[in-house]
Parts: C-alpha cells; sequence; structure tokens
C-alpha cells in the first residue's frame, strides 16, 4: 500500500491542545527607519525658515526620490533574489528613456495640445512601450549576459558595465550622439500654487507614480503568492527550490520586471530633466547604488526610504549649503551604515 | 521488510575538490522511520542535499518510487512528493509563520483540518500563526520546518538533525510529533547523531562513516546490542541512559 498520506488525518488524543483563546503576541514592527523621512523633513523647517520655500523643496525632494526609487527598485529586487551585482542596470533606463521617444516624439502635437487626458494618454502609450522594450531587453540581458556569471561577482561587474557600455553605443547608433530635447507635455508644464508655495506640477504626477509603483510592488510583494516566493527566495533560494519552485523562472520575471521599472525610471527621469543623452543610465547610476546601499541590499521598502532620504537631503543641502549639497549623499550613506552597518532593512542571505 | 521507496546505489557525490560521498548503498523502505546515523562529517547531511539534488551525484543512481530521479533538479524531485528539513531548518524570517506554511501548500489551499493535526502537537505555531518565523525561538523555527514539510501529503520526509541545539522539553514535542507522522504511514528518513532521541523511533537504521554506509539493518537489533553500537557509534548505550 502506497505511503503517501491521503487520508485526513484525526487530532492525535496525546497531545496538548492548540492555545487558541491565548492572547497572540503582536509582531514587532521596525518603524525608525520610516520616521527618518518624516523627522527630517520636520526638522528642516525651521533651518529653512520660510514655509512655502520648505514646502517647494520638499515635493521637489519627494519628487526626485520617487523617480530614483523607480530606477532602485528593480535592482534591488535582482541582487537580492538573484545575487547579482547588475551595474549594467543604468543600461535599461537610458534605453526605456529612448524607447519613449518612439511614441513622444512622432505624437508631439499631440502632447502641445491642451488637455491633460490627450497628454496623459500620450505618456502612458510611451511608458507602455519604454516598459515592454525594456523587459525584453532584460529577458535576453539575462539569457546572455548574466547567466554564465551567476555566483560570479567579479566577473558579473564586468560583464554587466560591458553590457551598458554596449548598449549606449546602440543608442548613439540607433538614435545619434546628440542630446535629444525631450519638452514636458503642455498640460504638466508650470507649477501650482498652494499659498504661496509653488509646486511643479510634473513633480506631483512623479509623486503620485512613485507612490502607485511602490503600492503595486508592495501590494505585490505582500498579498500575492508570487510575491511570496520573491521575498523568499531572496531569503533562501535553494529552499524555495525543495518546496518545489522553479525559481529559475521567477529569476527572470524579476529581471524583466526590475529592467522594465528601470525604463519606467528612465522615461520619467527624461521628461524630468527634459533632455536624453545614452549616458544618462550611467550618470544615474551612482545615486541609485547609494539608494540601494542605504536602503538594505534586497528590500524594497529600504530602497523607498533610502531614495526619499537622499532626494530630501540633497535638495535641503542645495537650497540651506550649496557647497555640501555635492557630498550630500555620501555623508548620508555614512552617517546610515554607521547606524545601520547593513542598511535600513537588510535582506542579505544569511 | 516493506518494499523500498527510496534507493541509493553506489552515489558518489563531490563538492569541489572534494569526494564527499563514496558510494553510498542506501534503502528507505516504503512506511516507517528510517535514520541515518553516523558522526561529524560522514557524509548524512551530503546524502540527503544529493537525494534533494541540492548537490548533483557524480556517479551511481537514486531511485524514489521506481522512477530514476539522479538527474532530475530540486523543484522536480520536490514535486514528485520528496519534502526536506535542512538542519539549518532555513525558515524564512522575513515571512510569517502562516505564509511560510502556504508557499510549502503548492497545490492550493491549505487544509483546515491537517493544520488543526500539525496544531495538535504544534500548538505554539498556532499561536504564532502571525507572527514573523524570524522572531521565533529554535525549537519553534524547528516545528515551523516540520509542518511546512508536512503541510501537504508527502511520501517521503527527509529531515536532517532536527534536536541540534534544542532543549529537552522540544525534543519530546519532536518525538511525539515523529511518532504521530508514523502512525499515519509516512515516510520518513531521518538524519541524527542523537542515538537516544532515535532508538525509540527508528525502524530501520544505516551508519555511516567517511562517505559510506558502514551498517544497515533494523534499529532493534542495532539498539540491543551495545557491541554493534559501540563498534559503529563509538558510545555505550549505558552512559547516555
Amino acid at each position: 500500500m502506497s505511503a503517501i498520506l491521503t487520508r485526513k488525518p484525526a487530532a492525535p488524543a496525546a497531545m496538548p491542545p492548540p492555545q487558541a483563546d491565548a492572547p497572540l503576541p503582536s509582531a514587532p514592527r521596525d518603524i525608525a527607519p520610516v520616521l527618518l523621512v518624516p523627522v527630517l523633513a520636520l526638522l528642516m523647517l525651521p533651518l529653512v525658515g520660510s514655509f512655502p520655500t520648505w514646502v517647494t523643496l520638499t515635493v521637489a525632494g519627494l519628487a526626485m526620490g520617487m523617480m530614483i526609487f523607480i530606477m532602485a527598485s528593480g535592482l534591488t529586487l535582482v541582487f537580492g533574489l538573484m545575487n547579482v551585482l547588475n551595474f549594467g542596470h543604468g543600461a535599461f533606463v537610458s534605453v526605456g528613456a529612448f524607447a519613449a521617444t518612439l511614441v513622444l516624439l512622432p505624437m508631439r502635437g499631440w502632447l502641445e495640445m491642451d488637455s491633460l487626458l490627450i497628454n496623459l494618454g500620450v505618456l502612458a502609450l510611451a511608458v507602455t512601450v519604454a516598459m515592454l522594450v525594456t523587459a525584453l531587453l532584460g529577458w535576453a540581458f539575462e539569457r546572455v549576459i548574466i547567466m554564465p556569471v551567476y555566483g560570479q561577482h567579479l566577473k558579473q561587474i564586468l560583464i554587466t558595465m560591458g553590457g551598458m557600455i554596449v548598449a549606449e553605443q546602440l543608442i548613439n547608433v540607433i538614435w545619434g550622439a546628440e542630446t535629444i530635447p525631450l519638452p514636458l507635455p503642455t498640460s504638466l508644464r508650470g507649477a501650482i500654487f498652494l499659498g504661496d508655495a509653488a509646486i511643479e506640477k510634473y513633480r506631483l504626477v512623479a509623486v503620485i507614480v512613485g507612490l502607485v509603483v511602490f503600492a503595486g510592488m508592495f501590494l505585490t510583494l505582500n498579498r500575492t503568492k508570487i510575491g511570496l516566493l520573491i521575498r523568499a527566495g531572496v531569503e533562501n533560494g535553494e529552499m524555495v527550490e525543495s518546496l518545489g519552485y522553479r525559481i529559475r523562472r521567477l529569476f527572470v520575471g524579476v529581471f524583466a520586471a526590475g529592467s522594465a521599472l528601470a525604463g519606467l525610471g528612465g522615461v520619467m527621469w527624461g521628461l524630468y530633466k527634459e533632455t536624453l543623452s545614452a549616458a544618462m543610465g550611467g550618470e544615474i547610476m551612482i545615486m541609485i547604488f547609494i539608494v540601494i546601499i542605504i536602503g538594505g541590499l534586497g528590500s524594497v521598502g529600504g530602497c523607498f526610504i533610502g531614495a526619499l532620504l537622499m532626494a530630501l537631503v540633497a535638495n535641503y543641502a542645495g537650497f540651506l549649503a550649496p557647497k555640501i549639497a555635492l557630498v550630500s549623499n555620501i555623508i548620508l550613506m555614512i552617517a546610515i551604515l554607521l547606524w545601520r552597518p547593513a542598511g535600513l532593512y537588510s535582506k542579505m542571505r544569511g | 521488510m516493506a518494499e523500498p521507496l527510496l534507493t541509493l546505489a553506489g552515489v558518489h557525490t563531490h563538492i569541489g575538490q572534494y569526494h564527499i560521498l563514496q558510494g553510498v548503498d542506501l534503502v528507505v523502505p516504503r512506511g516507517g522511520l528510517s535514520v541515518l546515523l553516523g558522526r561529524n562529517g560522514a557524509g548524512k547531511t551530503t546524502t540527503l542535499r544529493t537525494i534533494m539534488g541540492l548537490w548533483k551525484a557524480s556517479a551511481g543512481s537514486i531511485h524514489f518510487d521506481g522512477r530514476d530521479i539522479t538527474k532530475l533538479a530540486t523543484p522536480d524531485i520536490a514535486r514528485l512528493g520528496i519534502a526536506y528539513v535542512p538542519e539549518s531548518m532555513a525558515v524564512f524570517s522575513d515571512l510569517t509563520v502562516r505564509e511560510n506554511l502556504h508557499l510549502a501548500a503548492r497545490s492550493g489551499p491549505m487544509d483546515t483540518a491537517r493544520l488543526e493535526w500539525i496544531f495538535g502537537f504544534f500548538p505554539a505555531l498556532k499561536k504564532f500563526w502571525n507572527y514573523p518565523a524570524g522572531n521565533l525561538s529554535g525549537g519553534q523555527k524547528q516545528m515551523v520546518a516540520i509542518a511546512r514539510a508536512i503541510v501537504e501529503p508527502r511520501k517521503l520526509l527527509l529531515v536532517d538533525e532536527p534536536t541540534k541545539g534544542l532543549a529537552p522539553a522540544i525534543v519530546q514535542s519532536l518525538i511525539a510529533a515523529f511518532r504521530e507522522l508514523k502512525e499515519h504511514d509516512t515516510t520518513i528518513l531521518l538524519v541524527e547523531q542523537n542515538f537516544n532521541f532515535v532508538r525509540s523511533l527508528g525502524d530501520t537504521v544505516s551508519v555511516m562513516d567517511d562517505g559510506r554506509v558502514a551498517h544497515a539493518g533494523t534499529m532493534a537489533a542495532l539498539a540491543n546490542d551495545d557491541a554493534l553500537q559501540q563498534r559503529l557509534l563509538g558510545l555505550s548505550l549505558a552512559a547516555h541512559q
């Protein structure tokens, strides 16, 4: 007779009964890093002195942070889940931005219409194209460039940097070496005023998109089985395989999704800067790396807080002490790592 | 003896330049509990990992339920109905107890009656159901690891040193759990160094030394033969009582 346990087992009589009525202990939550963002913002209010200026700086910092988060979140997941140091992540930022021009440049007339709905529709189409292109590129990148160097960090660094150089040169071949102007759609230009505080419309859009991406990632990671698998895979991929899940497929899916997010971030960053260059992805990689180190490698929540902190500090420092603004990111990273050497929320595998 | 569920024939495993398993022959009969004993470094954990496909056998064959699984990937081996509880327990510390078990339930929602059955011998799991597994004690993590392996019916459980570092009270609850599993005809291959833990549980026993199985027989025969224990395990049962 097969040994498979097929029948419903009865509760063993000799065992102690479940303590169903015992009060459940509440799980401790580490909220100190979350509090850093509002605490930093509030501390800066008296230093900035003017409330409208503080609002403008804070919203600008949040918008910049959201865009960096969108670009960095894919990289931190890829590192956490696949233990891959992808120094070529910036290529997806550049490719995403340039892929968007396939829609944005031919439809320039639609972007110049003074209709928020039409402008956003064109932007949504451009973002969709950018994310599809970068997801496909990510899939190919993982197959061709990453797969041969799993587990070999030095080779990963070299080959992914090489991949980024190739991608940049391919952009130059396809779109030319000149920077491409990318003006904002008409309805997203200018600012809205809350009292005396001026808030650029596009920055509000960036904050909203960043929040939507974060909420989507948070819900996916915490409310779906795929999310559970990703979180478990970040911690112990071998055990996930031992439970019967093919983690290789998960790897490829996460890599493609992370690349698509970088593409989305690239479109947003390009519109923020209103110009595109093939080197834009490489240039922003320093900030992306600082953010994922601050946040804790592999942690999406840490990446989110790290991006906001870094952008807010950069904005406040640029206003209060422009001379130290250039090194504010490094100072922030040092301070965070002195407090938490593995980052705000470390997910490093043990 | 019942028909074999798992058979290893002349299995060799290399890890890098090290030749760990050097021709392991092992038979796990269907039903009951088989024990794999041996000192540190004898190759017990490597044997379990090789069965799971986490390390590939460089020679020999592994047959499970009549099928050659030597070359299969780990997820495919798990899907045949083998559950693995590693020595490190490998609970997902960022996930709650519920989420750990939810992941292990591959075929769909967890069976409530089965969960209640598990809570019967691991009541702490019910108490800490929505608690991050990483915050539990070592014994509670071991309960999560074993519960994860049995949250759905499996043909074979591979359990690596479940009592290591655990308090005596927790060990007693594990003994009760394994007895319960045995009563439900689950086949278990248990790696242990604690002979007193397994002597009353085991049906068959294999003793490993230097990457080979040095002895295979019934647990009753080994438990009743002090001279054999002394020769194979270097211990006198009386010294452990």
